[in-house]
């Protein structure tokens, strides 16, 4: 290694960091290069030397909750938990072949899936970088496989483009980057960037620009094979006497612009979108089931909190048996409570009037998935989409492939509504039954002919008629961030908040289980100053 | 048989056609301009027949409230929220609000007579927050 010769090159210095002074080091030193930008997870905590006997009850059996409730007992503290709901999880959920779901309003849905296919209601997917999460995930014992994310073969649809007929992902993108390497190219020629290139730098990017968009050496964007190395041959390559390929036509730029395709694209360049992406093998319901069995005999179900008092120096949660309608009290010496605000709102809580107020000044999203059971995996084997999204203007916005058992035969679930926005109320205005055919009808765009035909049944849930959280996810915005969010996440005497409205990751597993993570650290630190 | 009954069918509409037409029945009354921003957005959680829910919490009835006598209430809960329901203002205009209020304050047995308008949804109205992005 001669630095002084030719400069060190980042991987040096990092080698080098690493071997003096180990990973701590070197992972801080990661981060001020720019490397290793995740969510803040620096492993789990290291919690010891409760005093014995204190007690923590823990509200809600999501994943801040148990992992509070698993974190806290290693540490030595006496824990117990207490969930609305007659399974552990939460938003963390798998509906199964047999379950059955009452949403708010009645209805009730009997899930008719084959062995095996579920819906996740709430997340579905977990990105690379969530790392605390993937750190319990295999702590747990929790099997992840991939998660499909982007998928070129799959399928676009606008009312807007091509007559309303789905276009191949690959096709799309592929002349949307050919046609603005055109354009900028022809800018260049027409010294239209002279003012903020030099001669030199336009002209490698002019080079940049023909090997990025697959342009012809006039710097065009044409039916050839460069082309169609892209978007795909109007005869595939083959063997034999027809082995020669055909090269496809590339579509009009103005359908392309009428597409939408950027946003579709610039969905996946974001950093959540990102490959690699994971899924528990059997659904995301496992990761509930995993950490349920680390805090086993610690969970009381089916248990409605109606209180939180914090007089005479303890915590007494007051709850009602939603089965046998008996009301109770438990005592502790602390509270770890990870209840939604949306519902938390609802519950008399003895705290603070800044924490009160926080409790009260977010409100909660709302969105609906539909999950669509066919009697066999024809994307697959008629149209070789193997996981993956398509995606449409229309209120489902997108239907997405199991990325799980690809290849094989049988039933599969297809989720087949994601809603944002408006179509998020105008689903959840609807019996289950009408949202299943609606999002039917409506997904039937990308496969005709099946999607219909091949129909078994469908399981829904419309988030903002949840039971057990009245809605999504925390809303917060600017404003509230500044006013009371600091509130939100502080201790408050014997009590602290955690879940995924106590993060900036809102709306992820992976800011529920940093939530809580903080939160536990700082009640135990609190509990050993006491 | 599939082609028997079409051709029945269109028998049938020749002949009804233009008697369906002038077909002397009363006019379907005019749907209020708020049932429709009622059913888009606010069933999804007070429900069809507006008696709301109760789970781990409670989503509020808004047949026969009595909390919707003063309108005011309604225009700063609608603009602005309240608890776990999300702000309005910015995904509903001031008239879409003033008719879903209007529409509630006559249905589901509540029958206060006096009309809220645009103007005073922006008169009273809480302003949409900044950075309230609503898509997750």
């Amino acid at each position: 290694m001669n630095w002084a010769e030719n400069g060190p090159t980042r991987r040096e210095v990092l080698r080098a960091i690493g071997m003096m002074a180990g990973t701590a080091v070197l992972y801080q030193a990661m981060e001020v290069l720019g490397h290793a930008k995740e969510t803040q997870f620096a492993g789990p905590p290291n919690l010891q030397g409760a005093r014995p006997g204190t007690k923590v009850i823990v509200l809600g059996a999501g994943l801040a909750g148990m992992l509070a409730a698993y974190e806290l007992g290693k540490a030595g503290y006496d824990v117990q938990i207490l969930e609305y709901n007659n399974r552990p999880g939460g938003r963390n959920w798998s509906l199964y072949g047999g379950d059955t779901y009452t949403e708010l309003g009645g209805a009730t849905q009997k899930v008719g899936f084959a062995p095996g296919n579920y819906l996740n209601p709430g997340p579905w997917r977990i990105p690379y970088h969530h790392r605390a999460l993937l750190h319990y995930c295999k702590k747990f014992g929790v099997a992840l496989e991939p998660f499909i994310q982007m998928n070129q073969q799959a399928l676009v649809h606008s009312a807007k483009a091509f007559g309303g007929k789905p276009m191949r992902y690959r096709e799309l993108h592929a002349d949307w980057d050919g046609n603005v390497a055109e354009l900028l190219s022809k800018a260049i020629d027409n010294r239209g960037l002279d003012s903020v290139l030099t001669k030199d730098d336009a002209d490698r990017l002019r080079l940049a620009l023909r090997e990025w968009g697959a342009l012809d050496q006039d710097f065009k964007y044409t039916k050839n094979y460069r082309s169609s190395r892209r978007r795909g041959f109007e005869r595939a390559q083959g063997g034999g006497v027809l082995g020669e390929p055909i090269p496809s036509e590339p579509y009009p730029f103005k359908d392309i612009m009428d597409s939408g395709i950027w946003r579709v694209v610039a969905q996946h360049m974001n950093l959540d979108h990102q490959h690699s992406m994971f899924q528990p093998v059997g659904g995301m319901g496992m990761i509930g089931r995993g950490f349920a069995k680390q805090v086993e005999g610690k969970i009381r179900f089916n248990q409605k909190v109606t209180s939180i008092s914090q007089q005479g120096g303890k915590v007494t949660v007051t709850h009602t048996d939603t089965g046998s309608g008996v009301t109770g009290t438990t005592e502790a010496d602390y509270c770890v409570c990870t209840i939604p605000l949306s519902v938390l709102s609802q519950i008399d809580v003895d705290c603070s009037p800044g924490l009160d107020a926080a409790i009260h000044a977010v409100p909660y999203s709302n969105s609906v998935k539909v999950g669509l059971e066919f009697k066999r995996r024809f994307w697959e084997e008629e149209e070789a989409i193997y996981g993956g999204i398509s995606f449409t203007d229309r209120e489902i916005s997108m239907i997405s492939y199991p990325s799980g058992k690809l290849h094989s035969d049988g039933p599969a679930v297809i989720l087949g509504a994601y809603t944002f926005g408006p179509a998020s109320y105008k689903f959840a205005g609807m019996p289950p039954e009408e949202r299943i055919a609606r999002a039917l009808e409506q997904g039937s765009v990308f496969h005709p002919g099946r999607y219909k035909e091949e129909f078994i049944g469908g399981a829904t849930v419309a988030w903002s008629r949840s039971p057990f959280t009245l809605g999504c996810c925390a809303q917060w915005n600017e404003d509230t961030r500044k006013e009371h969010y600091q509130t939100l996440v502080a201790v408050d005497n014997r009590l602290v908040l955690a879940g995924e409205h106590a993060s900036y990751v809102g709306c992820w597993m992976e800011g529920a289980i940093l939530s809580s993570l903080d939160a536990i650290t700082r009640l135990h630190k609190r509990a050993l100053e006491a | 048989m599939r082609f028997v009954l079409l051709a029945v069918t269109l028998t049938l509409g020749l002949i009804a056609g233009p008697a369906l037409a002038q077909k002397p029945a009363k006019p379907a009354p005019t749907p209020h301009p708020g049932a429709e921003v009622y059913q888009n957005i606010c069933q999804a959680c007070h429900m069809a027949n507006a008696m709301g829910g109760e789970g781990a919490g409670r989503i509020p009835a808004l047949a026969k409230n009595g909390a919707l006598e003063a309108a005011a209430y309604p225009i700063m809960v609608v603009t602005g929220g309240k608890g776990a329901m999300p702000w309005f203002r910015g995904l509903l205009t001031d008239q879409q609000i003033a008719d879903v209020i209007n529409y509630v304050r006559t249905n589901f047995g509540n029958k206060y007579k006096d009309k809220v308008t645009p103007a005073l949804v922006a008169e009273l109205g809480v302003p949409a927050p900044k950075g309230g992005n609503r898509e997750q």
